[in-house]
């Protein structure tokens, strides 16, 4: 007997790895997002000074061999500070995403499998939390709650789940009436198993796409709250907040300004690269946008 | 069609009325106010008084509905960071700069961004189109103080060509102005660019080829007029928050608008001027939401409002 034909299988992932891998851009922006994650996780084995450490002597220096991206008005290296910087912005993308998909989540999925007065009450919830000026919201929450890490996320995290709530509820609306969803209630499966083992695998792309979207938003508005002075505080270094302090010195000290701006230029557009080769993989019928 | 507008206006006056009570609790819910010690060093006595004038003495609800009775008489209060005048006054005083930036920035952003987004989309996978998918990927994704802090070491540090900020006069306008297009700029080709592409593709298209149509026919009468029905949803509501929503602006430039304001009242604890412009900001965003939904069934008489919800 032959060897039976071997039969490759394509599923959406596979053709949707094949597609990523062949976008150019798209994995321009991995590889660089792959170098930021590299520099989060390990900042204190990268970095060439801790974050905090000044040497009032050495302050306001230019670029140098001693100092790659020179030094800020206390004496501190910016480059150490630039590195632990990027862990604060991931560190803040990533809290702020978990946040978005623990709340979002399980709100939508309830909201679009049940119906009911759960739905009206979380339709009339995103109503009204879309109406939220956002950003001044969350200016006005740091305010409130006084800078720091935790702070900051709590008061992105507080606006950034209507969206994936909304996309989830849609979705499941979309599938609910489906005949493998009968099938499913007709065995007795109960709404948390069919939740997570049937509707939400078939939700997953879109989400994926949300996430590959709400990462860099979230480090948008980080960056924005720490530029404002209302953000993360002092010691721990933030992207943002060196670009609010450059602007104090731009005249005289061009590099204050420079290597933080550049950094988030380029954290914002490899992760924006990436999304955008994300839904062209994973979304056919957004081909073209 | 009436019944369903007023539905909605039902439904946004529910969401001020939770804008104003979740943006009051959350004010109150916290320990601390704007006459602490730390901020105002005064007498036991001083103190009782100031919040005595400014009813922080009363309960919370209390409080509140007396707020709200005022605001149903467009009374928002007295600013605690400039008592010597009302909160419209001061927002009348301060708005007036933000909106002649927007003015500028929509007038400047919308014209350029169909522009880019028509000449892209006609001109698809040439040099022409990816220039303007590359602009507008940075300006979408790259915040804008972040380009204003590029800008002003060009123009302004190194060429010493316009000022690093101010208000005034118009060499102080061209940064902000500049910096601030380049985000709606980029979003309005963008959806524009898309919804060429769909329209080029259209029955209706080939239609009009057939007909023999001239090519700039085709393009002004029927692709363009198409393309930009759902821009309408889109880019309508753009417009309250780039009225609203120059804070960054703002800062980086100097600029005495309502963003500096917020900010000030913010970090103050101004209260009556906290909940003015979070209203203001959550009522522009709903009418406009609405009035771009009702523009849309003129434009498109297949779409019809009912009382009905689609979704």
């Amino acid at each position: 007997m032959s060897a039976p034909p071997k039969i490759v299988q394509r599923t959406l992932w596979s053709d949707a790895t094949r597609s990523f891998s062949k976008n150019r851009l798209a994995m321009t922006g991995l590889v660089i997002v792959c170098i930021f994650l590299l520099c989060a996780v390990f900042a204190n084995l990268i970095a060439p000074q801790p974050y905090y450490k000044s040497n009032l002597a050495d302050n306001l220096q230019g670029p140098s061999v001693h100092h790659l991206f020179g030094t800020d008005p206390v004496g501190r290296d910016l480059l150490s500070r630039i590195i632990y910087g990027i862990r604060t912005s991931l560190l803040v993308g990533f809290s702020v995403q978990i946040f978005a998909f623990a709340v979002g989540i399980p709100l939508g999925a309830l909201a679009g499998l049940r119906g009911g007065w759960i739905d009206f009450a979380v339709t009339r919830l995103l109503e009204v939390m879309t109406a939220f000026p956002s950003f001044l919201f969350a200016i006005f929450l740091m305010t409130v709650l006084g800078n720091g890490l935790f702070n900051v996320i709590l008061a992105i995290g507080i606006t950034s789940w209507i969206d994936v709530a909304r996309l989830t509820r849609g979705q499941i609306i979309s599938l609910r009436e489906r005949e493998f969803i009968m099938a499913a209630r007709s065995y007795g499966a109960k709404d948390g198993r069919i939740i997570l083992r049937h509707l939400l695998p078939h939700a997953l792309p879109p989400l994926i796409i949300m996430l590959a979207i709400g990462i860099p938003n979230a480090i948008f508005a980080e960056a924005g709250l720490s530029f404002l002075g209302v953000g993360i505080n002092d010691p721990l270094p933030s992207l943002g907040k060196m670009v609010g302090d450059s602007l104090g010195y731009i005249s005289q000290y061009w590099y204050m300004g420079v290597f933080p701006t550049v950094t988030i230029a380029l954290a914002m557009l490899s992760f924006n690269f990436m999304g955008d080769g994300l839904r062209d993989a994973l979304d056919p019928t957004m081909y073209n946008l | 069609m009436a019944r369903y507008i007023l539905g909605r206006l039902a439904g946004l006056l529910f969401t001020f009325l939770m804008v104003s009570i979740i943006t009051f609790s959350v004010m109150h819910a916290v320990p601390g106010g704007p006459f602490d010690e730390s901020k105002q060093p005064l007498p036991p006595a001083a103190k009782a008084n100031i919040m005595r004038k400014y009813g922080l003495d009363r309960p919370l609800p209390e409080q509140y509905l007396r707020y709200m009775w005022a605001v149903v008489h467009f009374d928002f209060g007295i600013p605690f960071q400039s008592p010597t005048e009302t909160v419209t006054k001061l927002i009348a005083r301060v708005w007036p700069v933000t909106l002649s930036l927007a003015g500028m920035v929509i007038l400047i952003s919308y014209t350029l961004g169909l522009l880019m987004g028509i000449l892209a989309a006609i001109n698809q996978n040439t040099w022409i189109d990816q220039a303007v998918t590359g602009l507008s990927t940075l300006g979408i994704a790259v915040p804008n103080f972040v380009v204003g802090v590029w800008l002003i070491l060009i123009f302004s540090v190194k060429l010493h060509w316009l000022p690093t900020g101010g208000w005034g006069n118009f060499r102080e306008l061209i940064l902000p102005v500049l910096v601030y297009s380049l985000s709606p700029m980029a979003l309005v080709a963008r959806y524009t660019r898309v919804n060429m592409l769909e329209s080029l593709r259209a029955d209706y298209v080939r239609t009009a080829r057939a007909k023999g149509l001239g090519e700039r026919t085709i393009i002004v009468r029927h692709i363009l007029k198409n393309a930009l029905i759902p821009l309408i949803t889109v880019l309508g509501p753009q417009i309250p928050n780039i009225a609203t929503g120059s804070i960054f602006i703002e800062a980086v430039f100097r600029v005495p608008g309502l963003g500096r304001y917020f900010y000030t009242s913010a970090t103050n604890r101004d209260y009556p001027m906290i909940m003015a412009t979070m209203l203001l900001a959550a009522f522009l965003w709903g009418i406009t939401f609405l009035l771009s939904d009702i523009l849309y069934t003129f434009v498109d008489p297949r779409v019809r409002l009912t009382g009905k919800k689609s979704q």
